[in-house]
């Protein structure tokens, strides 16, 4: 709850700063309250509270991931000083929008009342709205901001229905209320109830973009000013799950047998779909959006299998996918600011010329397709695991198929990067500022790989 | 206040439920087959409005005002889409002197 309130501060602050004309000054001021916020949220640790009539619930799954949230916003805004560099005004509306999401975001993480989950979900959703248009005079973020506000609203009306039908029937918005109907009433569920569960279902696949709702995503994520969309591919889909997670480990896990058969075939289809578009990209900022998409699949594994470890997991997962989503992205906006277009072929030839932001890279793409000793090989390996616990030996197949279906698209930049030579490219000119930042991501993903116990152990 | 919900409950649930699917169901037609984005977000609107006539419902056969409270912040939340979707309307056409949506194949759909 601190972090909420601190924040929310923080983000009206940010909103009035333009009236200063300070540019220097701001960024700094966001990292700091970044910060602050980050450890106001976690001195909370260990104490379980609800506020509000159960509005929201403060425990640990909600402060572990409030904080994966802010550490992935605090990247976000660390490069956006690079991104923005040759933006003269302050830019308050954009960041001030960036932190009204993240605050929409760790709502989705604390809900304890199905409003709360709409309010969350619709708090990140309209910020995202915003900032996918935010570069005003360019054609390709326009349509991506239409098309994202389209699919959304469309998904938001599904979304609402379920929910209606889920009070309809149980007569009550509270989780564990509802959850207590379904107990009560196991052999009596009307048919009406499980509609509203599939509707809330499709609701939020839309959301963490599972095939067959994935769609919007390519095309908004390619649209989208970059540095927007390294932050709506990690704080979108990180609390998304998180929410989808809480809704049906508190609400939905005694009808768990009837949610399992729709999440499989959404898993399914995730991995195979997202897999084998993404391997026919040329456009990175594309393939880096199915692989967000295959990602998506990968982390239901955790809420299908539902064991004891499945919070813990899921933490793990995000964060490692977060970083290193970032990282790439953080590489991709200075290459095409450089070189014009998202194409693959730019890459060519760049470790010779950039060794640092090639490192990476590389880094960030191997984490991602899982190799070892690296944090995305460690977060698959647990999320396989945890499925195999729970019994779903033919998904952890499909998982492991896909999974090395990705190897060869994650490995494409890395060949052109250092196998390729250079056509006559130049050296890009970065600050030394941003390569630090950069290395240091880069090392985080690496140090990650080797503590997944311990991210794992805190839920 | 007691008078509105005996007038609701006048009629069957079964009524509401049935009336307000079709208009769900209008509204998903609307948006896969309209290729007006004003039309396409007129039909959102009305599955949001059959969401909330639904609840409005639910919520008198109850006699628990958690529904209608529910009803109140669609209603806001949905008037800070429709601020923000008529922007975004008008940046499109802005730049494209259209809003049909056939237009917007910059980027592959």
């Amino acid at each position: 709850m601190n972090a909420i309130i601190a924040l929310s501060a923080l983000a009206i602050l940010t909103m009035f700063f333009g009236v200063i004309q300070k540019k220097s000054v701001l960024l700094p001021l966001i990292l700091s309250g970044l910060i602050i916020v980050f450890f106001l949220n976690v001195i909370e640790w260990g104490t379980f509270k609800h506020y509000y009539n159960e509005m929201f619930i403060a425990d640990n799954f909600n402060i572990a991931f409030t904080a994966a949230l802010i550490l992935t916003t605090f990247l976000v805004f660390i490069f956006s000083a690079l991104y923005y560099r040759t933006v003269k005004r302050p830019l308050e509306d954009i960041y001030a929008l960036m932190l009204f999401s993240l605050i929409g975001g760790i709502t989705m993480a604390s809900f304890g009342n199905i409003t709360m989950l709409f309010i969350g979900i619709e708090t990140l959703s309209i910020s995202f709205y915003i900032l996918a248009g935010s570069k005003k005079f360019d054609v390709a973020s326009n349509e991506a901001a239409l098309k994202y506000f389209l699919t959304g609203t469309f998904a938001t009306g599904f979304l609402l229905f379920g929910m209606a039908l889920i009070y309809g029937v149980s007569g009550s918005f509270n989780l564990q209320a509802i959850n207590s109907y379904i107990i009560a009433n196991k052999e009596s569920i009307p048919t009406l109830f499980y509609a509203g569960m599939i509707l809330v279902f499709v609701g939020m696949a839309f959301k963490i973009a599972a095939v067959p709702f994935h769609f919007w995503a390519p095309d908004v994520y390619t649209g989208s000013p970059t540095l927007i969309t390294a932050f709506m591919s990690t704080i979108g889909k990180v609390a998304s799950i998180a929410a989808f997670y809480r809704l049906i480990s508190i609400t939905f896990l005694n009808v768990h047998d009837f949610s399992v058969d729709i999440l499989m075939l959404f898993a399914i289809a995730t991995i195979i779909v997202g897999n084998l578009s993404a391997m026919t990209q040329d456009n990175m900022k594309r393939m880096l959006a199915y692989s967000g998409i295959s990602n998506s699949g990968y982390l239901l594994f955790a809420i299908i299998a539902m064991g004891p470890k499945s919070a813990g997991t899921l933490l793990y997962f995000s964060i490692s996918y977060a970083i290193a989503t970032i990282t790439a992205f953080a590489v991709i906006m200075l290459v095409r600011e450089e070189r014009g277009t998202f194409s693959l072929q730019d890459y060519k030839g760049l470790a010779k010329q950039n060794p640092v932001e090639a490192f990476a890279m590389a880094v960030a793409m191997m984490s991602l397709a899982g190799i070892p000793p690296l944090a995305g090989f460690m977060a698959k390996y647990n999320i396989f695991s945890v499925a195999m616990n729970g019994g779903y030996v033919w998904l952890v197949i499909v998982g492991v198929i896909g999974s090395m279906i990705s190897v060869f698209y994650y490995f494409k930049p890395i060949i052109y990067m250092y196998f390729h030579r250079a056509d006559a490219h130049k050296k890009i000119e970065t600050t030394k500022a941003y390569k630090i930042h950069i290395l240091l991501v880069s090392i985080l993903l690496i140090i990650l790989g080797f503590l997944p116990g311990l991210v794992i152990g805190l839920l | 206040m007691p008078d509105a919900v005996q007038n609701l409950q006048m009629i069957p649930l079964n009524d509401y439920i049935f009336f307000c699917s079709a208009l769900f169901a209008i509204g998903i037609i609307g948006v896969l087959i309209k290729r007006n984005a004003l039309v396409i977000f007129m039909s959102v609107e009305l599955m949001l409005n059959s969401a909330n006539l639904l609840l409005a419902a639910f919520s008198a056969y109850r006699n628990d005002p958690a529904g209608q409270i529910f009803v109140f912040f669609i209603m806001v939340v949905a008037a800070a889409e429709v601020a923000i979707g008529l922007a975004l309307l008008v940046m499109i056409y802005r730049s494209t002197h259209s809003i049909d949506i056939n237009a917007l194949n910059k980027l592959k759909w």
